[in-house]
């Protein structure tokens, strides 16, 4: 049976592939295919998949758990990206609603449906002190997120004093480790996010708005867009998805680990999305691509500790699959490989 | 160094400080790191509540991370006065030229928890620390002991390049050296936290190699208590399926141990108050002292978990 599912799972994945050529997110797709590729010819027990304890088990399974926290990021900074700005501050937003809710369930003992609400408006305010400074402010997205970068991880630190706060709540511990139809509950958490955020910007003008928004602010400001206004509410998306991801960070290990909570985890953001086809230059966004670029990100993660890779050394590889997926997603790339192959072709 | 006045005070005092604590009345200048850490929160109250308990006179100063900072604080010890000061240096190196001022002033040093590179090691008069080798060391032993030498081991190693995370692994490798059935079959970084301990976990758990392990080497207590959600997840039984080891004794080591998930768990003890106090009591009526003094450390397993739990103070 396990080779069926390993048969039908390829089967999947190409016709995904197929499905997807000619868009863009077909790029970080056969990226992270040809990852998968390489862990089926080189990782011993990669693609092992068992049902243990009710639940499906295996390394993909825990790609798609661990990943779920990139994911979420990735959809934020996707739209904050696509206005030509950036949210650096995501980790530390993590680590501000981990915080929060580990503190509203010990130390003020408030129902665990309390805290995931503080803990969301907490990260929204967040988001919204950005969107205040890039928005209103006109501080380059850059700098105005950097300094909630810095001063965020403080700021949970001051909730937490200074501890890891552990908690035994079921409902929060369901939210980073559940199981929903076999699957981990995050996957349906990124699922609802990813729905939701394409909803609102595909099937609506919003999406259209943030991209002319990115690619040249006075001209859309001109024909009548409330630019201010989009951009600070993508910040405070940013900072809600940010939020959601702290959440399931925190659920996952039962505790709130103010120093370390999504540490570094705004540049997997960062990446994912710029390799799902996000323009840094803003002026386009595509969210699929973001989703697939994080599994990539994740999939190199996972596959490094299965190879069992020193950590010293992880990073290099890790560099240069990203710069890989990068030259993939460029068009002129692509152009200048192709004309090599085929030199006759005018 | 400065006694009581009252002659009153100094029998009252004398009734309640036994012989060991002749220096009454001293004044310690402290210059701490900062609060970086649930550790480093623990060794500050340990050394400000010991000082109060002792009645010396604590002048503490927070360098907030910055040498700077640290060496200005040293400076203004040596402007009040004060008989001995103690710092925990920020960084190793850029020492020699205030130490160099302190000794001028006839005040002795006493370096606490990290060590500083110097010419000339006359510049302070001891290092209370913890011997990071020697805790590795002793899980090693714990674990050789528990296993009868016989062990297939994952471990978790702290974050790349850290005192901590190289001297751990080399103290336990030693260990192995001396039992050939124990064997190291995978060996991964989880940066000394909960979620990347819980993460390497994981997919060592998959790996054809991680279905053979039969025990865990943590280097600290975080990353041990994400490995053994992984390991729980993954339909195992942490501490018995797979015995674990891990090194600090924070309280949720206590508290897993107590719920047998855990095994052992060296202490890296943050409470040097009492240690520290008994050094700048020596130093400052001019005894002589070790250079180098470890900190009184134990190692804990399940069967004195319970017990010792309430009294975990960090």
């Amino acid at each position: 049976m396990g080779s069926w599912i390993h048969l039908v799972f390829w089967l999947l994945f190409a016709a995904g592939l197929w499905a997807a050529r000619g868009r863009t997110v077909f790029w970080p797709l056969l990226a992270l295919g040809l990852l998968l590729l390489f862990n089926e010819l080189f990782t011993p027990g990669f693609f092992a998949l068992e049902v243990r304890g009710g639940h499906l088990y295996g390394t993909r399974i825990d790609i798609l758990n661990e990943g779920a926290k990139i994911m979420l990021l990735g959809l934020g900074l996707t739209l904050v990206i696509a206005t030509g700005g950036v949210d650096l501050s995501v980790g530390a937003t993590m680590a501000i609603a981990g915080a929060v809710a580990a503190q509203a369930l010990v130390a003020a003992h408030l129902s665990p449906g309390l805290a995931i609400l503080a803990a969301l408006v907490a990260a929204a305010l967040a988001g919204a002190w950005n969107g205040l400074l890039v928005a209103v402010l006109r501080i380059p997205p850059i700098v105005a997120t950097l300094i909630l970068m810095v001063a965020g991880r403080g700021i949970a630190q001051l909730i937490t004093g200074g501890q890891i706060i552990t908690f035994a709540d079921p409902v929060l511990g369901y939210l980073g480790n559940g199981w929903f139809l076999g699957l981990p509950f995050t996957l349906t958490v990124v699922l609802l996010a990813f729905g939701l955020t394409a909803l609102l910007t595909r099937r609506t003008a919003l999406g259209l708005f943030i991209e002319a928004i990115g690619e040249s602010e006075t001209a859309s400001r001109y024909t009548g867009l409330p630019a201010r206004t989009v951009k600070f509410f993508v910040y405070v998306f940013s900072g809600v998805c940010a939020g959601v991801a702290g959440l399931i960070a925190a659920g996952n290990i039962h505790s709130a680990d103010a120093n370390h909570a999504g540490l570094y985890l705004e540049l997997d953001a960062i990446i994912a999305a710029v390799v799902g086809g996000t323009s840094l230059a803003g002026g386009r966004f595509y969210l699929a691509g973001a989703l697939v670029g994080a599994l990539l990100m994740q999939t190199l993660t996972t596959t490094l500790y299965a190879l069992n890779v020193s950590a010293d050394v992880a990073t290099v590889p890790k560099a240069l699959v990203i710069l890989a997926a990068c030259l993939l997603q460029s068009p002129q790339f692509r152009a200048r490989l192709t004309r090599r192959k085929s030199p006759g072709a005018a | 160094m400065k006694l009581s006045p009252s002659p009153a005070c100094r029998s009252a005092l004398a009734l309640g400080l036994a012989l060991a604590h002749p220096a009454l009345a001293l004044t310690v200048g402290f210059s701490q790191v900062g609060a970086e850490s649930g550790w480093r929160t623990a060794n500050t109250s340990s050394i400000k509540a010991e000082a109060a308990k002792r009645q010396v006179t604590l002048r503490f100063s927070d360098a907030q991370q910055k040498q700077e900072n640290q060496i200005k604080a040293l400076r203004s010890f040596v402007a009040q006065g004060v008989d001995v000061i103690a710092f925990s240096p920020v960084v190793e190196t850029g020492w020699e030229p205030v130490l160099r001022e302190i000794k001028q002033a006839g005040i002795p040093v006493v370096l606490t928890d990290r060590a500083v590179a110097v010419s000339d090691p006359g510049l302070f008069a001891t290092f209370i620390g913890s011997d990071f080798v020697e805790e590795g060391r002793r899980a090693g032993r714990w674990l050789a002991q528990k296993t009868g030498g016989k062990a297939v081991i994952a471990e978790l190693v702290g974050t790349p390049g850290s005192a901590p995370a190289i001297d751990r692994k080399k103290g336990f490798e030693e260990i192995l050296g001396a039992h050939p059935e124990m064997k190291i079959v995978l060996s991964q970084s989880g940066d000394f936290t909960r979620a990347k301990g819980k993460e390497v976990m994981e997919a060592f758990l998959k790996s054809p190699q991680g279905r053979q392990v039969t025990a865990l080497f943590a280097h600290n207590d975080d990353m041990a208590l994400g490995a053994i959600q992984a390991i729980e997840e993954a339909g195992l039984k942490p501490g018995q399926d797979i015995i674990i080891v891990s090194i600090d004794g924070v309280r949720d080591a206590f508290v897993a141990m107590a719920a047998g998930k855990l095994n052992c768990s060296v202490e890296c003890n943050p409470l040097i108050g009492p240690q520290l106090f008994d050094l700048a009591a020596a130093v400052a009526a001019g005894q002589p002292v070790p250079h180098r003094v470890p900190v009184a450390e134990g190692v804990y397993d399940q069967s004195q978990a319970a017990a010792a739990l309430p009294n975990r103070q960090y």
